[in-house]
């Protein structure tokens, strides 16, 4: 009986462990995007900026050039690196405090110019690497160490829907919200982020997915009930799909 | 029917014992060890892989890149 | 060798930076440095660069620090309250030894303050306005021709040492017009690469990452010996001054930019009542040129430093003339630009004339 690999570490991916949480979907995320970059052969012309925030170390984790931006900007240094070196390719990795919170105006004024650079935003409604804080994505009702009785409306406003703003900004060329609580989800998720670079790689525009993501340590469940826990609340909040498609079929 | 068999290997060290491989897997390949890695987690364990169809849930699932699925080559 | 042409101070740095191989551009409207990135709007196409307009400073800022990133020429331009807005990018861009030019072109403060002329960003400039230890390397042109050559000059220090680079100046010399000689144009095959350090693509190679920090304090610890050391490098060889008149003078006016222009007026005026003034005149005003002032201070009879704020030069100059001679001080605020007759009084005041 002889036995071939099929799946694997990708290359794009260096040999360091990640630093998450056990059962955080930060890394099943990272997963994907070296995939993409190791399935689409950019790895060796590829820029990481990673956000402020739990994925703040994840300049060590992909196996490319990288920086860490100020919290919030990333999308900002990516304009400044594509517009330096159109040649090259360019994401950005952030949460929901990076980019839905401090970042609101990096975010959309790249997608407003298109900018040819891929983000990957993760929402867990939750602050992760700060110790479980309100997030703009944090659900109604939801407890948080800044919001101990609950989300309220009247104070503290409603969940930002990041991915219905963006949509709005001509710029955009690929734009999707997915999940990753499922295989399948997982499978999904990563054909949206392939199509968000291959926007780049194409020279159509601004791509971006938005990945609901599970945060157990903050959210106070074990990491299998987080799944649960997703699909019951925040994909009602959060409605899935492709917003914005330039890019047609893969090539 | 040609039964796929896959087989696959967790790096006990890597593995957090979050337990996501463990509640994917349709034939129930893996549980956890009874022993501890040096983090201090019960590592997932391929327990039954005999069972392994090579589906992948495991891998997809799995945030620490732990896992490395194989599927047996047909012969000629 | 170019003509001599007639331009603008905010312009003359904009085409400066073009011939220095400066092709990035990215910058933010403020008054009163409009011209500059309105310049370079037009004037980067002609030449095959880039140039964008932020949605902000803070954008700005962490735009250039992306592009320093890629080991490319870059620069951008603000004043007083944009340049706050600066201080996050600009700490992280020292920290991660980035090399980039900036300019500020100060106008009154604090707060909103004004849109005239004014030096009240000296502190901000020099002792570090961004958090963090870390310093500028900071050029105060006072003729446009000076900016011109201090412009060129700010993208060789920045790629040399890896760190940024500001040019301070005032509304003053933005706002006005002299006749001047551009350098010619670099050749931009000799730009430095930085294929040591630079985000480019791990081609062929190890990856490179450019970071501003690290979790462990031991090794966040050696990252700033590194600036350390750097900084002692670029203080034994980059100071730069200009004495005017000092070979007999009695009386030492300090000043930079603007006021130390002002000041040759004073100078001349003084000498015609009788009164040997001279002008030490600051040119880096970080690495500040203490050792050379403290040497002029001796023996004379008073130190006057003239300045468009509260006293922030003051400060450098009462370090460097320590007990040699006493030190006075004369500033206008808020964007008042002082006229050489009020500092000769102020002056003749303090020598009990």
């Amino acid at each position: 009986m002889a036995f071939e690999v099929i799946l694997k570490k990708p290359e794009a991916l260096t040999e360091r462990e990640f630093t998450y949480c056990p059962g955080c979907t930060h890394g099943i995320i990272h997963r994907l995007v070296a995939e993409v970059i190791d399935e689409l052969g950019i790895r060796e012309k590829t820029i990481a900026v990673a956000p402020i925030g739990c994925s703040v170390f994840a300049y060590q984790f992909f196996n490319t050039d990288a920086t860490v931006a100020a919290h919030g900007r990333a999308p900002a240094v990516a304009t400044g690196m594509k517009r330096a070196r159109p040649d090259l390719y360019v994401f950005t990795y952030q949460g929901d405090g990076d980019l839905a919170a401090i970042g609101t105006a990096e975010i959309v004024h790249a997608a407003n110019r298109g900018e040819k650079i891929t983000t990957i935003f993760v929402n867990n409604a939750i602050y992760g690497m700060t110790g479980g804080q309100m997030a703009p994505t944090t659900l109604l009702g939801m407890k948080t160490t800044t919001t101990p009785y609950g989300r309220s409306a009247e104070n503290d406003g409603y969940p930002l829907h990041v991915a219905e703003i963006i949509k709005e900004a001509r710029g955009v060329a690929f734009l999707a919200r997915t999940k990753v609580n499922t295989p399948q989800d997982v499978v999904k998720t990563k054909k949206a982020i392939k199509k968000a670079f291959l926007a780049q790689i194409k020279g159509l525009g601004f791509g971006m997915v938005e990945v609901l993501s599970t945060c157990p340590t903050n959210w106070g469940i074990d990491p299998v009930s987080a799944l649960k826990w997703l699909e019951q609340h925040m994909v009602p909040e959060y409605p899935l799909g492709v917003f914005v498609d330039k890019v047609g079929d893969e090539q | 029917m040609p039964k796929v068999r896959g087989k696959i290997e967790i790096d006990q060290e890597r593995c957090k014992g979050c337990g996501l491989c463990i509640s994917v897997c349709p034939t129930k390949v893996i549980e956890f060890s009874e022993s501890f890695n040096s983090k201090g987690y019960h590592p997932a364990e391929a327990k039954h892989v005999e069972k392994c169809i090579a589906c992948g849930f495991c891998y997809n699932m799995c945030p620490d890149v732990c896992i490395t699925v194989y599927r047996e080559v047909e012969s000629a | 060798m170019s003509e001599r042409v007639m331009v603008k101070g905010t312009e003359a740095i904009g085409e400066a930076a073009i011939r220095a191989g400066c092709r990035l551009f990215f910058g933010y409207p403020i008054t009163p440095q409009n011209e500059l990135p309105e310049y370079m709007s037009k004037r980067m196409p002609e030449v095959g660069g880039t140039f964008l307009q932020t949605e902000s400073e803070v954008a700005t800022i962490n735009m250039v620090y992306g592009a320093a990133c890629t080991g490319t020429r870059v620069m951008t331009s603000t004043s007083s309250p944009g340049f706050s807005l600066m201080q996050e990018g600009i700490s992280y861009m020292a920290c991660a030894q980035l090399p980039a030019v900036l300019v500020n072109v100060v106008r009154g403060g604090p707060g909103l303050g004004d849109i005239q002329p004014s030096q009240g960003d000296y502190w901000q400039a020099t002792k570090g306005g961004g958090h963090g230890d870390y310093k500028l390397i900071v050029l105060a042109p006072s003729t446009v021709q000076e900016a011109v050559d201090l412009t060129y000059l700010a993208f060789d220090l920045a790629d040399e040492y890896r760190n940024p680079v500001l040019i301070i100046a005032d509304g003053v010399i933005g706002q006005m017009m002299e006749p001047v000689t551009f350098p010619e144009f670099r050749d931009l095959n000799t730009l430095p690469k930085h294929e040591s350090w630079a985000l480019t693509g791990a081609n062929g190679r190890e990856k490179h990452i450019v970071v501003s920090f690290d979790i462990d304090p031991y090794v966040l610890e050696k990252m700033n010996l590194e600036l350390v050391e750097k900084y002692k490098k670029i203080e034994a060889k980059e100071k730069r001054w200009e004495e005017y008149k000092l070979d007999d003078a009695e009386v030492v006016i300090t000043a930079f930019g603007t006021v130390a222009r002002i000041a040759k007026s004073v100078v001349e005026q003084a000498r015609k009542e009788g009164i040997k003034v001279g002008l030490f005149r600051p040119i880096t005003l970080w690495p500040f040129p203490y050792e050379r002032l403290e040497e002029v201070s001796k023996g004379k009879k008073l130190i006057f430093d003239v300045e468009m704020n509260m006293g922030q030069m003051l400060e450098d100059v009462r370090l460097a003339v320590k007990d040699h001679a006493p030190v006075e001080y004369y500033g206008r605020l808020g964007g008042v630009v002082p006229t050489p007759d009020e500092i000769l009084q102020a002056l003749k005041s303090k020598l009990g004339r």
